[in-house]
């Protein structure tokens, strides 16, 4: 590949193995090598943004969802919740790309259903920030759903007899025993949702596209990057989702160890 | 007056009673494993019981009526959540709420009292079990004792119809949890509250009940006055070592 200026002002088409233009990108040194650079990609901020959105509001949607879900869950006697909870489970071995298709077809205009939603929102949901908000949700439940019931479950039953016995009713009980006893659950399982919206892909593609500002989200961008051949741009991509993916489980390791080890 | 009737099966454990509890301090007897919690559980509508068909746990028939009013009538599908049984329970292991203090737990169970109301049964409730001291503690801090006694006032804080007792006092010594006996029996009788306390201390039968309930392998062995029920047992045991 051609060498080029430093200069960020230098703009140039990158062209994808297809031969069709598909970018504009601005050169930059590498990293570490002044004298070196390589057509790649400015950072890209929007993208950025829009996947911190992404993240944030299905975190937010998760939440509210699967506590209760978990509550039912943990709470409820019925053996048809186990059908339940093998549905919220599903997305954990389901083919990213699978459960996208699905959403695709239901939300596109080819189904019923997604011809009313249509009509009623003016746009179709799929190749839209909603319809990835729908995708999210479904697609990270387990990752909500299942720290919530680990946490819930291992609530002393005792505890949950008295609040029963004293007249809570389940969302009573929900608020003022399992939450708050599980709190550590609740960060782990916003912690999760978050970190795995922010990485999905096969969902996203999938039910998005490559919307700029729509549904263009970090990991999008990444595969754009490597596509082109361009290593140091993908290299700064991943190194963002990958650190904000490192911290946050550093965090939740850190804030769950008991002083002195778990050994002590 | 408590009428029970139950057949239910757990692993090898049959649970198999039909009486009534006419008394208002009524001590049910017997060793470990002989279904004395299994039996009040079933009365607080915790265990063996449940409005799903699907249920696992639902026994084969059950029926519980406390003054005329049926708690649990298995022939009709009718299951009495916890809450609205108008009953309350004390178990061995106190199950305070731990990250509340003892003044949040005891007003746990009458939070549709004003705050004045409230803040005044919880302190009632403390100098019934000795325990004025404990309000402002954290749950977590108390002793064995100290939280069994608050786990009793949580459960007269209510001011329930049936108390349930369940070996409460394992944790206070000989005078403590004595003095503190009597003092809940004023308490219940006064407050036309039946209690219903499981035991397998002869002494506590003793002390208290004007009615005991002997049980045997989940099964009602004999029902009278203590003094009467403890004497059969006594005979039943010594029948038993002359055996050998």
């Amino acid at each position: 590949m051609e060498r080029t200026s430093a200069e960020p002002k230098d703009l140039h088409f990158v062209f994808a193995s297809n031969e069709r233009p598909t970018q504009f990108a601005l050169s930059l040194p590498l990293p570490g090598n002044p004298s070196q650079t390589h057509y790649s990609y400015p950072m890209d901020w929007q993208a950025l943004a829009l996947t911190l959105k992404l993240a944030t509001v299905t975190t937010a949607i998760l939440l509210a969802v699967a506590v209760p879900l978990a509550a039912l869950l943990v709470l409820g006697r019925s053996r048809w919740l186990a059908a339940l909870e093998a549905l919220a489970a599903l997305p954990l071995v389901l083919p990213p790309t699978v459960l996208g298709f699905f959403l695709l077809v239901l939300l596109g205009t080819r189904t019923a259903f997604g011809r009313g939603l249509t009509a009623v929102l003016g746009h179709p949901l799929a190749f839209s920030f909603g319809g990835l908000v729908v995708g999210s949700v479904i697609y990270s439940l387990p990752f909500a759903v299942q720290p919530l019931v680990a946490g819930f479950a291992a609530i002393d039953s005792s505890l949950v007899d008295a609040a029963r016995l004293l007249g809570a009713s389940p969302v009573r009980l929900t608020k003022t025993l399992l939450v708050p006893l599980a709190r550590r659950s609740l960060v782990a399982a916003a912690v999760l949702s978050f970190l795995h919206t922010m990485g999905e892909f096969g969902v996203v593609l999938m039910l998005g596209g490559d919307i700029p500002g729509a549904t263009r989200t970090l990991s999008i961008v990444l595969y754009n990057q490597v596509e082109n051949f361009d290593y140091a741009a993908a290299n700064r991509t991943a190194a963002i989702l990958l650190a904000m993916s490192a911290i946050a489980l550093a965090a939740i390791y850190l804030g769950g160890r008991p002083r002195g080890g778990r050994r002590a | 007056m408590l009428e029970l009737s139950c057949n239910a099966r757990r692993g090898s454990f049959h649970l198999q009673i039909e009486c009534r509890l006419a008394s208002e301090w009524t001590v049910i007897f017997g060793p470990s494993g002989a279904g004395k919690s299994t039996l009040l559980r079933l009365i607080a509508g915790l265990d063996l019981t449940g409005p799903a068909l699907a249920d696992p746990a639902r026994p084969e028939s059950a029926r519980v009526v406390l003054d005329g009013r049926p708690l649990t009538e298995s022939a009709r599908n009718l299951w009495l959540k916890p809450g609205h049984r108008q009953t309350s329970m004390v178990a061995q292991q106190p199950a305070l709420f731990p990250h509340l203090t003892v003044a949040a737990n005891i007003a746990y169970g009458i939070n549709q009292l004003d705050h004045a109301s409230r803040t005044a049964r919880v302190e009632e409730m403390l100098e019934l079990v000795d325990g004025q001291g404990l309000i402002a503690r954290r749950s977590q801090d108390l002793s064995g004792g100290e939280a069994q006694r608050v786990a009793l006032a949580r459960a007269l804080a209510p001011r329930p119809r049936l108390l349930l007792l369940d070996e409460p006092f394992s944790a206070l010594d000989g005078a403590a949890s004595d003095a503190l006996l009597v003092r809940l029996q004023a308490w219940a009788i006064e407050h036309h509250v039946q209690t219903v306390m499981a035991t397998h201390d002869a002494t506590d039968a003793l002390a208290t009940a004007a009615e005991v309930a002997l049980l045997h392998e989940g099964r009602l062995a004999a029902l009278g006055p203590a003094a009467e029920v403890l004497d059969t047992e006594r005979d039943r045991l010594q029948r038993r070592l002359a055996g050998r």
